[in-house]
């Protein structure tokens, strides 16, 4: 059906394991190649953990479901190595424009400020992404993908993992110590082990269709409220790669969902709205509900949920694959720590505290713009176009149009993890402890770069320094740290055109080439910045102290307290 | 701790009535709900603290 992308199928290979007298055992199993599993198998492999990856079905997304990519999970690939590709393929854009009837209320910016690596967001099919997820993933050669293994049993009450798979060589079983579950929002894994996903569906339909056209709109998000090619609802046209367009139609409740997928339905209502005689074919079409749910708890002993099997959104915003990458972004360096015995299995439950937090971030903003888009009362709809008819002449009204919060991530400002700030210290700024790292751009070795891809891949220490050398203390501490059984790596950040005489080795200086560091991070020298292995900031002082930021790292590795006494505890994997 | 003003705060009460009403005049009910909701979102932009908004929707609703 798909005229500009022809659908690979990947070999079903023979497992040795499935020829085993006893069950294999692998250390990690990955269960579902989406963009979240893929995500997972590849952070794993930079770290060089090998993992087994099943997935029941032998090709990529079926139909381009996701469309836009955020920033903050640009980023991540970027971490991953396949950030590249996936900017280069898909079409780059920061710009929304929201109509009401037959006019333009407003146009926003997402991205306003300059100095930042990546755009607001990246559109592109979800096959593509999926496919150049999986061209990194093979070039890091450390992951056993098993294609056409369908996972049909899991039994998680003992100290190991047990799980039946189903191939077309029939079963076989498999045991291991970590079972990451990205098997969608379905998720049949969640039901063989008797657990839920609860939230809210909303009673509407939606016509998302993907159409090849050749036109010269610009590469703009357009929203339309109630247009005239398309009464009482809404629409949304998106540009992704290949000439291929996503076009959203607003059904209302009572929709037929088989009769609204026939081209005699989908090209007359796509024709009303190019308002021409454009020529165009249609790609794909399909007609969804939307829910927003989660699980209770992401974790259950040794067996952890990702993705849209953990929690599922409404499209607008675009959170679900962005969220999911994120999950995989917070869990995989504390489950790599924790199998390396750095850290105590407690590190994992941070996991759940931080992500469920987002969830319930990512759901609480899908919900209310669902809840704006769709007015589920008469009432609601008066408050909604009396928002929207004064958005055009009063900007106040502009921020409550609400046609999708797009997916930012979220500043884990409760989380356990954290070093809070001290009185002292009076930061200004938005980089509180639990905040992604802000990007900005860097010279380093002489030419200009980028801050987010000069960090490393653990914990990493950022020290503002002025032009002078640094102290014998200062160069002790750097040193120290590094070899700490958690290593800690310093990068030295001097301000615009400075240089530093004398680097401790292995310490790498990077230029504040346009003074947005400094300015993001409300830095002057001696400032240092505490990070994660997934970028977010553990802590920040006006002073380096290597016992400070010793402690701060135990913190943020649950090194920090002996084990909670566990009697009274249920068991692990309850 | 009540925030919002319930002391008497319009120096011409008759006249912010009569405005008021007149505000609705010649409009049909669908038209009067929409400046009734558009008034209430300018109002609502210019008080500005959200506290005091929920204590007067409270009050509105009949819960307090
Ligand atoms: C119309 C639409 C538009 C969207 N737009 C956006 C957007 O713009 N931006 C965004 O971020 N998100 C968007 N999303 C959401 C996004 O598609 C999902 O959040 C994302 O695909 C979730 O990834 P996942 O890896 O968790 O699950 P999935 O992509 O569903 O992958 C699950 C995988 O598990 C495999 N599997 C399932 N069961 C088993 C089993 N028993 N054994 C082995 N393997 C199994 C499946 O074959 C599949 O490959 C959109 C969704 C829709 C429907």
């Amino acid at each position: 059906m798909l005229k500009t992308y022809v659908q690979p199928r990947y070999d079903y290979v023979r497992s040795p394991d499935q020829s085993a007298a006893a069950p294999a055992h692998h250390p990690v199993v990955i269960i579902g190649a989406g963009p979240v599993g893929l995500s997972a198998a590849i952070d794993f492999a930079t770290r060089g953990v090998a993992t087994v990856l099943l997935d029941e079905d032998d090709t990529v997304s079926v139909g381009s479901r996701a469309v836009c990519y955020a920033k903050r999970a640009l980023e991540i690939l970027d971490r991953l190595g396949c950030g590249d590709p996936v900017v280069e393929r898909g079409i780059s854009w920061n710009v929304g424009k929201v109509y009401f009837r037959d006019r333009l209320v407003y146009t926003f910016n997402l991205l306003p400020e300059p100095g930042h690596h990546r755009p607001a967001f990246v559109n592109l099919q979800q096959y593509h992404f999926e496919e150049m997820l999986l061209a990194r993933l093979r070039a890091l050669g450390r992951t056993d993908l098993r294609w056409m293994n369908k996972v049909v049993g899991v039994d998680a009450r003992g100290d190991l993992v047990r799980l039946e798979v189903e191939t077309p060589d029939g079963r076989y079983a498999l045991t291991c110590d970590w079972l990451v579950v990205a098997d969608g929002a379905r998720s049949p894994v969640r039901h063989l082990m008797g657990l839920e996903s609860k939230g809210q569906v909303f009673r509407d339909r939606f016509l998302i269709a993907d159409v090849v056209m050749k036109a010269e709109f610009p590469t703009e998000r357009w929203f339309w409220f109630d247009p005239p090619f398309h009464r009482n609802q809404s629409a949304l046209l998106h540009r992704q790669a290949d000439d291929v367009w996503r076009i959203d139609f607003q059904l209302g409740w009572d929709a037929d969902p088989e009769e609204e997928k026939k081209p005699e339905r989908v090209i007359p209502r796509i024709k009303a709205m190019l308002g021409d005689d454009r020529e165009f074919e249609l790609e794909w079409v399909s007609v969804y509900t939307f829910q927003c749910r989660r699980m209770e708890r992401f974790r259950h002993g040794r067996v952890i949920f990702a993705g849209d099997a953990a929690h599922q959104v409404s499209p607008f915003g675009a959170r679900g694959a962005n969220s999911g990458i994120q999950d995989t972004d917070n869990l995989v360096w504390k489950l790599a720590l924790v199998m390396a015995g750095k850290a105590p299995e407690r590190l994992l439950d941070t996991y759940d505290e931080e992500r469920v937090y987002a969830a319930d971030e990512n759901i609480l903003n899908s919900t209310r713009s669902t809840d704006f888009i769709t007015p589920k009362s008469g009432v609601s709809r008066v408050f909604r176009d009396a928002v929207l008819e004064l958005a055009e002449s009063y900007p106040f009204a502009r921020r409550i149009v609400n046609s999708g919060r797009l997916s930012v991530p979220a500043v884990l400002h409760g989380s356990s993890l954290n070093t809070p700030d001290a009185p002292g210290d009076g930061f200004a700024g938005a980089m509180v402890p639990g905040t992604p790292a802000a990007d900005a751009p860097v010279g380093r070795e002489g030419k200009t770069g980028w801050f987010l891809a000069s960090l490393g891949r653990g914990f990493d220490l950022v020290l503002f320094a002025s032009q002078a050398p640094l102290t014998a203390a200062q160069a002790d501490a750097i040193a120290a740290l590094g070899r700490d059984p958690i290593p800690v790596a310093t990068r030295i950040v001097v301000p615009q055109g400075g240089g530093l005489a004398s680097a401790p080795p292995g310490c790498e200086v990077l230029e504040d080439v346009e003074g947005w560091l400094a300015k993001r991070y409300d830095a002057r020298p001696g400032t240092c910045y505490l990070f994660r292995p997934d970028q977010h900031v553990a802590a920040r002082w006006r002073a380096l102290d290597a016992a400070k930021v010793r402690s701060a790292v135990a913190r943020a590795t649950c090194n920090d307290q002996a084990a909670p006494a566990r009697a009274g505890r249920a068991p692990a994997h309850a | 701790m009540a925030k919002l003003n319930l002391e008497p705060n319009i120096a011409s009460p008759d006249d912010f009535y009569e405005a008021l009403i007149d505000m609705h005049r010649d409009l049909d009910e669908g038209a009067s709900a929409k400046a009734n909701a558009k008034l209430v979102l300018l109002l609502a932009n210019h008080i500005g603290d959200l506290e005091v908004l929920r204590e007067a929707m409270a009050i509105a609703r009949g819960r307090a």
